[in-house]
């Protein structure tokens, strides 16, 4: 590169506020485009942190969600008899049968409704899902009618945190513990004794069971059995898998929405950059006469001009990076639609997306900069200096 | 002299523009041999050629047939890129408004030829500080143009046009934006750079001051040089 | 007009530059009202719901049925007129990636409360008749290329198993409004055989549809329906089409937020482009203005200019744009087809459009044109040579 770097950064610094412009029309596409990738990350992440690879999970044949499904006690207790099962420290099965329900409630602060998972668990529950902690307040009693709360529900539900009450199914619920699941979906689910919740929903079948494998390749086998037992209509999937389904629907609105925009926002990024610059080429076509005169090539001029776009672009890559990665104190609440449940999920904001974010950002100049540069280039050297 | 070889040899020169459908000629059959260490004026009416003359002898326009040899090297017989880079080494630029680069101080826009060369940049630096030397810069080497008069400016113009020591220093209407005490400063240097430094300068002109400080003057007149230059010395 | 004459002589003097502003506006304005089209499109349900049609359904949560027997009870609250009731289905048709809205009704009651689904006489009086037929609306058809007579299978999810359905009618939406994607069969089809298959399950209703004599007293009528069932087994709660449309959609809130607020980034985007093109045209003007002012023109004129050709631009990008939101959203929704069934492109978009476009021609002008009614003019000829 013969024509120096220092050219290209002086001349977006002397037409300061045209290049204060460009790169903020940059900036605002790259956060655009972060805070999608973030927000699909962190929905991704999510959902996947929220199974155990090691876990299977057991539903009704054909049903898409816990929500929908029903395993009655005499297929519950066939499934509890499969070798694959792990055992715990003490000889007991590592295996829970669990009831899902959702119940509407309302919002702290908006009053506005939402669905809420109660999962009624068992004994061997917590064991199966290493990433919840118990922070606050303890367990319910079995038998009695107390519950915990996720540190979402806890957080954004009214009568969700510990000492307050929630009222369902006709009974008052009192909450005694709040959890802390990391960056699971079950921090936004309530959880309560099994064989309480079935009564108070009068709900005689299980809704799921999930156990863990004592081998995690032993899953073919256990599936197989289960999947072609004439007693049984049930599914087994490996937890993480399941919970993967769960987010196609809405990850898959994400990509679709996000790129289409993505890509229409950088089309007005890049209009905007080549704007600028064939304004920089037709202010400095006398330079440019001149240093081709002084024996500078056509490649260099294209170079140098190539840079400048590509310097614009990665400035405003930096900016619009730098206010997207605020975006992570932010936590999204929605409903999923797949589930129909309440789902918690923050931006999550990686080495790989901010990669992929100023690749965009340097492949938006280079798009918008290529064109004028190489007017540039083809300039003939007499038309060029003889320009006033 | 009898046989000594010139450094600029012209033979047969033609030249002409397109201009829609009509075909204008410009140069017509120019035969000329410049000395070197000679201080050529080129004078004429407007449209008579002469910057033409000029810009081809610099090697950045294009003759339609007859040849140009400066420094023994056929210039008409190179392509666009190896004349870029001939240019780099033999022909220094003086502009009639300069061109200077904007964004590079006086400093950088001297070293600007010197990037196409490999010296490092402590051999740079050294060839830069010379110059500035010589063209009594050295105090403003770190001002940008628009900080610099016009006389100052050409100073800086001419310090880059010699900076690679080229075979030849064209210069079109050197004097042409400048008041008359930065006029005659700027062509005493050009006439130090003649006598001191044994330069070759072609110059292009309407003041018939600077014709004055040539060595030679020759006229075109609608494509046809004068047989006849004025000599004086 | 001859001062739209001159801006227009004005802004054809940089012809690139001129066009890539006006393709800038548009495809921003494309964005925008693209965005604004995804949003009309997630509140479809409420634009099609009716504030004279209430939604009665069990006050834990959707997923929990209320007894068949509650339909008397409602019939006999005052203020009541029509009751009918329905389950949703949710089954799949071959594979999950062709999802449509499938659901069971209590056809009579449900066809008379709907009447902006419009089935031809005919096709309706075989539908009453048959009780494994089914009703399917227009894109449907299209989409799938059925035939009347038919035999559509779906895969239960709620309800497992393989379920054959007669085709027998196709239906219409008399409003733009209305979803013609769905698939509608006879609750007594499901009933009739959940009463054999799992007993446990009959008999119930996922929510109950009631027609109101007077809409204006329909927050009064649904406050006695849920009163009636206070206390027992399955208590209700009721709520007017429309809330119930609004509910769902408030659960799913931070996203139509998020929504929202991209489209008025792409505002500022394209503020920006504007801007940056007047602020770059007027420098180069500044000392035409500057001899302006030395003629007489005061900032007035000046400001016409300035002011003038950016809104002339910033109005043919709209226009472009508008244009090309219509193929363009024809385009999105066959892809978001199964999250948004209804997909248009609203008037009040196009009106938001405009406003929009004229904001950013006027902004874009201002820094501009106070930089050019400030500049001395000496300060302003200096600059011409």
């Amino acid at each position: 590169m013969k024509i120096p770097l220092l050219y290209s950064l002086r001349n977006l610094w002397t037409r300061r506020l045209t290049t204060v412009l460009t790169a903020s029309g940059m900036a605002l596409v790259v956060f655009v485009f972060a805070a999608i990738l973030m927000l699909a990350e962190g929905l991704r992440k999510t959902l996947i942190e929220t199974g155990s690879y090691d876990n299977v999970l057991v539903i009704r044949k054909a049903a898409v969600s816990e929500v929908q499904s029903g395993v009655d006690r005499l297929q519950a207790s066939i499934v509890e008899t499969q070798p694959e099962v792990a055992l715990g420290s003490e000889g007991q099965r590592l295996l829970s049968k669990e009831l899902v329900v959702l119940i509407t409630l309302p919002r702290r602060g908006s009053d506005k409704p939402a669905n809420v998972v109660i999962r009624g668990i068992g004994g061997s529950s917590l064991k199966l899902r290493p990433q919840v902690k118990l922070i606050e307040g303890r367990m319910p009693r079995p038998g009695s009618s107390e519950i915990i709360a996720g540190q979402s529900i806890a957080k954004r539900f009214k009568g969700g945190g510990v000492g307050e009450t929630l009222r369902f199914a006709m009974r008052d619920w009192t909450v005694v513990g709040v959890f802390d699941a990391g960056n699971t979906g079950f921090n936004s689910e309530i959880w309560g004794d099994v064989d309480q919740l079935m009564q108070a929903f009068r709900r005689p079948v299980y809704s799921s069971v999930i156990f863990k494998l004592r081998d995690s390749s032993e899953l073919e086998a256990v599936k197989s059995r289960l999947e072609h037992d004439p007693r049984l209509t049930l599914d087994a999937l490996r937890e993480t898998k399941y919970y993967e389904k769960q987010s196609e629907m809405m990850a898959k609105f994400l990509r679709i929405l996000g790129i289409s925009l993505t890509l229409i926002f950088s089309i007005g990024a890049i209009i905007g950059a080549m704007i600028t610059m064939y304004a920089a080429v037709a202010n400095r076509t006398n330079e440019i006469g001149t240093m081709r005169a002084l024996g500078f090539q056509r490649v260099s001029i294209l170079t140098s001009f190539l840079m400048e776009s590509l310097f614009l672009a990665f400035i405003g890559g930096c900016i619009g990076l730098f206010f997207a990665s605020f975006l992570q104190l932010f936590t999204v609440s929605t409903m999923n639609w797949q589930t129909f449940s309440e789902l918690a999920f923050s931006f999550s904001l990686t080495l790989e997306i901010i990669s992929i974010a100023l690749l965009f950002a340097l492949v938006m100049g280079f798009i918008g900069g290529v064109l004028p540069a190489f007017r540039a280039a083809r300039m003939n050297i007499l038309d060029a200096l003889w320009k006033s | 002299m009898g046989n000594k070889t010139f450094i600029v040899e012209i033979k047969n020169l033609f030249k002409s523009y397109r201009r829609g459908n009509q075909i204008l000629p410009v140069l017509k059959d120019i035969n000329l041999d410049i000395d070197e260490g000679e201080f050529l004026a080129l004078m004429g009416p407007s449209g008579s050629g002469k910057t033409t003359l000029l810009n081809l002898i610099a090697g950045i326009d294009r003759a339609d047939s007859g040849t140009i040899i400066v420094g023994g090297i056929e210039i008409t017989s190179l392509s666009e890129t190896e004349l870029a880079g001939w240019r780099a080494y033999n022909v220094g630029f003086i502009f009639q408004f300069y061109n200077l680069i904007p964004v590079l101080t006086a400093y950088e826009n001297i070293e600007l030829p010197l990037l196409l060369t490999s010296l490092s940049k402590k051999e740079r630096r050294e060839h830069v500080e010379i110059a500035l030397r010589l063209v009594s810069l050295e105090d403003r080497m770190d001002h940008y143009p628009g900080q610099l008069s016009g006389g100052q400016q050409q100073r800086v113009a001419i310090a880059r046009a010699i900076i690679t020591d080229p075979t030849i220093l064209v210069a079109d209407e050197p004097t042409g934006d400048l008041d008359r005490d930065s006029a005659v400063e700027i062509l005493g240097l050009m006439e130090r750079l003649v006598h001191e430094l044994g330069k070759t300068i072609i110059m292009v002109t309407h003041d018939p001051r600077a014709a004055k400080m040539a060595h030679i003057i020759m006229h075109l007149d609608k494509g046809v040089l004068n047989a006849n230059p004025q000599n004086h010395y | 007009m001859q001062i739209l004459k001159i801006i227009t002589k004005n802004a054809l003097r940089h012809k690139l530059r001129t066009f890539l502003t006006i393709l800038g506006v548009a495809i921003a304005i494309l964005a925008f009202g693209l965005l604004r089209t995804v949003i009309s499109a997630w509140y479809a349900g409420v634009e099609a719901s009716s504030a004279s049609r209430l939604v009665t359904r069990n006050s834990i949560s959707l997923i929990f049925p209320l007894p068949l027997s509650y339909k008397d009870k409602i019939r006999q609250v005052d203020g009541v007129k029509l009751v009918s009731f329905g389950n949703w289905f949710g089954g799949i048709y071959i594979d999950e990636k062709n999802f449509f809205a499938n659901y069971a009704v209590e056809p009579k009651g449900y066809l008379t409360l709907y009447p902006e689904i419009t089935i031809p006489e005919d096709q309706k009086k075989a539908f009453l008749q048959d009780r494994k037929g089914a009703v399917a609306g227009r894109i449907l058809i299209e989409k799938y290329r059925w035939k009347i007579g038919d035999i559509i299978t779906l895969k239960g999810t709620i309800f497992p198993g393989e379920w054959d359905f007669v085709l027998r009618g196709i239906y219409r939406g008399r409003d733009k409004t209305v979803d013609e994607s769905a698939f509608i069969f006879q609750w007594d089809y499901l009933n009739e055989t959940l009463k054999k298959t799992t007993p446990l399950r009959a008999d119930q209703v996922g929510w109950y549809m009631i027609g109101i004599t007077n809409p204006n007293l329909a927050a009064d009528v649904a406050v006695r329906i849920d009163k009636t069932f206070k206390n027992s087994l399955a208590e209700t709660l009721t709520e007017t089409e429309k809330a119930f449309q609004l509910g769902f959609i408030s659960m799913t809130e931070a996203i139509i937020i998020a929504i929202k607020l991209v489209s008025f980034v792409v505002i500022f985007i394209i503020m920006v482009v504007v801007a940056n093109t007047m602020a770059m045209t007027a420098r180069e003007r500044i000392g035409e203005y500057a001899v302006f002012k030395t003629l007489g023109f005061g900032g007035w004129h000046i400001a016409r200019l300035i002011f003038g050709e950016s809104l002339l631009i910033s109005l043919i990008g709209c226009i472009l744009g508008i244009v090309l939101t219509f193929p363009a959203a024809d385009i999105f929704s066959s892809s978001l087809r199964t999250y948004f069934p209804v997909f248009n492109v609203a008037t009040k978009t196009i009106y938001m459009d405009i406003g929009a476009s004229v904001l950013v021609g006027s902004v874009a002008a201002v820094f501009p044109t106070w930089r050019a009614i400030k500049i001395r003019i000496a300060d302003g000829l200096r600059r011409i040579g």
